[in-house]
C-alpha cells in the first residue's frame, strides 16, 4: 500500500509499505477514505519531537472503512462500517478510560517503558506519533491497523459526508475540550493564541459556549480573516502590542481564560526572546519554545484559568511561577479525551449546529503529502488545513 | 468530487463554499493568477517581494540588524584606522572603512524597504568579505593574533545570526491575495451568523472532573 513515511527531518516521502494485518483479537484494518495533517504533525516533520525512527508512518487524523476484524471485537465494528478513528488508542477497560480520561490510557501504550521514563507515567498510544507513543503506524495510509478497535472508534452518520466528520478525530473535539476545561461562563474573555486548526475549533467552540467575548491573537491575516469569521475579535500580534490590546479590551483586567493553541513551536513577536529560544532549543538546553504560555501567564487575569491544547513534548526555559502562583492561575491541559466529547460533537453537526469542514483550505492526493506538509509547515499558499486522499 | 459536495450542500445548506474549489479538486495548491509566479530559491533570497510576510521575530529581528548595520557602519567610517591597529593590520583601514560605507547601505536598505530579505542576503555575503579579510591576520607574523581571533568570533556569530534570519525571511509566506481573503472571511462555519450562534450549547454542563471541584469555583458561580 502507499503510505507517507518519515525519513527524518523534514524528509516525509509518500512510499510503498507493506499492508497491515490484524496482530491481536481486537485489531481492526481501516480502508483511509480521508486523513488530514495536523498542526501537531509538524512538530514530527520538525523532529522537535523526540522518538520517530525512518520508516514510521505518519498521520492521527484519519477516517475510513472497516475492511476486517479480529475476533475479539464482536458486534461493536461490522465489515463496511464508516468510522473515524480518534488520535488516542484506548483500550476501555483500564482505569483511566473507566473514568474518561482516554487520552492517558494505561494500557494502550506498548512502548510503557519509555513514556516512563520521558514523562513518568505512560499514556495513551497514538497513532503515527514517536515511539514514545506506542510507535504505531499512522492514517496518512491506505489502510491502517487499529488495535483496540472494539473501543477505538467513533461511528459517524451515513448523512454526513466525510468533510464534515474527519476532524472528529482531533481538532474538532480538542478545541472543544479546550474550551469545555476552561469552564466559560457569559461574563467571560476568552483569548485565545493561535488561529491555527485547533485555534479555530477552540473559537467556535468558546463562541458556542456563550463566552462574553472571544479574542484571538495571531499574525497570519488570512488566519484573524477566518477567526473573525467565526466571530472572534482579533489581535494581529505583528501590529500590536498583545497585553495593551487584551487590557483594553477587557477593562484592564485581563482575560479570565486563557487558551494556548499554539503549542512547543511558538514565535515570539519580540526579536530577543524569539532568538533567545531558538537559540536555546538549538543548543538542546530546552525542547520547546513557550512564549506564547509566558504571555498567557502574564496577561490573564488573577485567578483565571489557563487552557492548554497546544502540545509541548518536553522542557520548557523561563516559566514565570511566580506570577502563575500569585496570581493564583489554574491550568488546565493534556491531549484530548476524543471519545468523551464526539457522541455530543456528532449531534451537533448533524443537528446543523456547527460543519467543522469549514477550516479546510487544501484538499490532495496522498501522493502530493510530502509537498502539502511543506506548504502547511510554511503556511505557503494561505494554508490552514490539508485533507488528502488516499 | 463535484458528486460528495452535493451531497454535503443537501446535507448541509452551510457547507463552504471555496471559490477554489474546483481547481482544488485538480491541483493541490493551484496558483492564484493575481500573482507572480513562484520564485526559485536563490531568487527567494535575493529579490524583493513585497507580499512577503515573515513572522514578527523575524521582522524584529531584521530591523534589529539595520539597525546594527548602521551603529557598525559608523564605527567602521570612524574609527577605520584604530580598528585595523587593534587587528594588526594597519594596511586594512581603507578597506574597514569601504566595509562602513557597505554597512551603512545595508542599513539603510533593510530599514528603508517594504522587504529587508535581499538586504539581509546581502549582509550575509558581507560576512563571508568580512571573514575573508581578516583570516589574514592569523599568519604570522601579526603580534594580534588574539585580537583577530576575537574579531572571527563576533563575525561567525553575527554571521549565524544573518543567516537564520536570511533564511526565515527567503521561507516566509505570502499575504493573502483579496480572493483568499473574500473566501476565508465566509468561512464561519455556522449556518447563521456568528452573533447567532453565540451561546448555543449553553447546555453543556461542564464535568466536574474535568473543572475541578466546586468549591473553589467562583462564589458567584455557585451560589448561582
Amino acid at each position: 500500500m502507499r503510505a507517507l513515511v518519515w525519513h527524518g527531518t523534514q524528509d516525509i516521502r509518500c512510499d510503498t509499505v507493506p499492508d497491515p494485518e490484524i496482530q491481536d483479537d481486537r485489531d481492526a484494518i481501516i480502508k483511509v477514505t480521508a486523513c488530514a495533517i495536523c498542526g501537531s504533525d509538524l512538530h514530527l516533520y520538525d523532529h522537535v519531537m523526540p522518538g520517530m525512527e525512518k520508516g514510521d508512518v505518519m498521520g492521527h487524523e484519519f477516517m475510513g472503512e472497516v475492511v476486517e476484524t479480529g475476533k475479539g471485537v464482536g458486534g461493536s465494528l461490522r465489515k463496511g462500517e464508516r468510522v473515524v478513528i480518534p488520535f488516542t488508542i484506548i483500550c476501555g477497560q483500564c482505569d483511566q478510560c473507566k473514568r474518561g480520561f482516554f487520552s492517558v490510557c494505561e494500557r494502550s501504550n506498548r512502548n510503557k517503558h519509555l513514556a516512563e521514563k520521558a514523562f513518568g507515567h505512560t499514556t495513551a498510544g497514538l497513532f503515527g506519533y514517536t515511539h514514545l507513543t506506542g510507535g504505531y503506524q499512522g492514517g496518512q495510509a491506505e489502510y491502517v491497523r487499529v488495535p483496540f478497535a472494539d473501543k477505538t472508534h467513533i461511528k459517524v452518520p451515513e448523512e454526513l459526508s466525510d468533510e464534515q466528520v474527519l476532524f472528529l478525530g482531533d481538532i474538532f473535539p480538542t478545541g472543544w475540550q479546550a474550551a469545555v476545561q476552561a469552564d466559560i461562563q457569559p461574563t467571560d474573555t476568552v483569548a485565545i493564541w493561535g488561529a491555527g486548526p485547533v485555534g479555530q475549533m477552540t473559537i467556535r467552540s468558546a463562541i458556542l459556549l456563550g463566552a462574553k467575548q472571544v479574542v484571538c491573537i495571531d499574525s497570519v491575516s488570512e488566519r484573524l480573516e477566518m477567526a473573525r469569521a467565526g466571530g472572534a475579535i482579533t489581535i494581529d500580534n505583528a501590529q500590536e502590542s498583545v497585553v495593551e490590546r487584551l487590557n483594553e479590551l477587557t477593562g484592564g483586567k485581563g482575560p479570565e481564560k486563557c487558551i494556548d493553541a499554539v503549542g512547543m513551536e511558538a514565535h515570539s513577536p519580540r526579536a530577543l526572546e524569539q532568538v533567545y529560544d531558538r537559540v536555546k532549543q538549538a543548543v538542546m538546553l530546552e525542547s520547546d519554545r513557550a512564549s506564547v504560555l509566558r504571555e498567557m501567564i502574564y496577561v490573564c487575569r488573577p485567578a483565571g484559568i489557563l487552557s492548554i491544547p497546544g502540545v509541548y513534548g518536553g522542557l520548557v526555559d523561563k516559566m514565570p511561577m511566580g506570577a502563575l502562583m500569585n496570581k493564583g492561575l489554574t491550568v488546565r491541559t493534556g491531549q484530548t479525551h476524543v471519545n468523551r466529547w464526539t457522541d455530543d460533537l456528532v449531534k451537533r453537526i448533524a443537528d446543523g449546529q456547527i460543519d467543522p469542514s469549514f477550516v479546510i483550505t487544501h484538499r490532495a492526493g496522498l501522493e502530493q503529502g510530502p509537498e502539502m506538509y511543506k506548504t502547511f509547515r510554511d503556511k505557503k499558499d494561505n494554508c490552514i488545513k490539508v485533507v488528502l486522499r488516499p | 468530487m463535484a458528486p460528495q459536495r452535493a451531497v454535503l450542500r443537501r446535507v448541509c445548506r452551510f457547507a463552504p463554499v471555496s471559490t477554489e474549489e474546483a481547481s482544488m479538486s485538480e491541483s493541490p495548491y493551484p496558483r492564484d493568477r493575481s500573482r507572480p509566479p513562484a520564485q526559485t530559491p536563490l531568487q527567494s533570497y535575493l529579490a524583493s517581494n513585497p507580499h512577503r510576510r515573515p513572522d514578527p521575530g523575524t521582522r524584529a529581528l531584521a530591523q534589529g540588524l539595520g539597525w546594527f548595520s548602521i551603529g557598525l557602519g559608523l564605527t567602521e567610517l570612524a574609527y577605520g584606522g584604530s580598528i585595523a591597529r587593534w587587528l594588526g593590520m594597519p594596511r586594512s583601514a581603507p578597506v574597514i572603512r569601504a566595509y562602513g560605507v557597505r554597512e551603512l547601505v545595508q542599513g539603510a536598505g533593510i530599514l528603508g524597504s517594504g522587504d529587508p530579505t535581499p538586504w539581509i542576503s546581502a549582509r550575509v555575503a558581507g560576512d563571508a568579505l568580512d571573514i575573508a579579510t581578516v583570516l589574514p591576520g592569523l599568519e604570522d607574523p601579526n603580534p594580534r593574533k588574539h585580537n583577530v581571533l576575537l574579531a572571527l568570533l563576533a563575525l561567525g556569530s553575527v554571521t549565524a545570526v544573518d543567516v537564520i534570519c536570511a533564511q526565515n525571511l527567503a521561507k516566509a509566506p505570502l499575504a493573502p491575495s483579496e480572493k483568499v481573503k473574500r473566501d476565508y472571511r465566509r468561512r464561519s462555519g455556522f449556518q447563521r451568523p456568528a452573533e447567532a450562534m453565540w451561546g448555543a450549547a449553553r447546555d453543556v454542563t461542564p464535568p466536574s472532573d474535568i473543572i475541578g471541584p466546586e468549591a473553589m469555583r467562583p462564589w458567584t458561580l455557585a451560589n448561582a
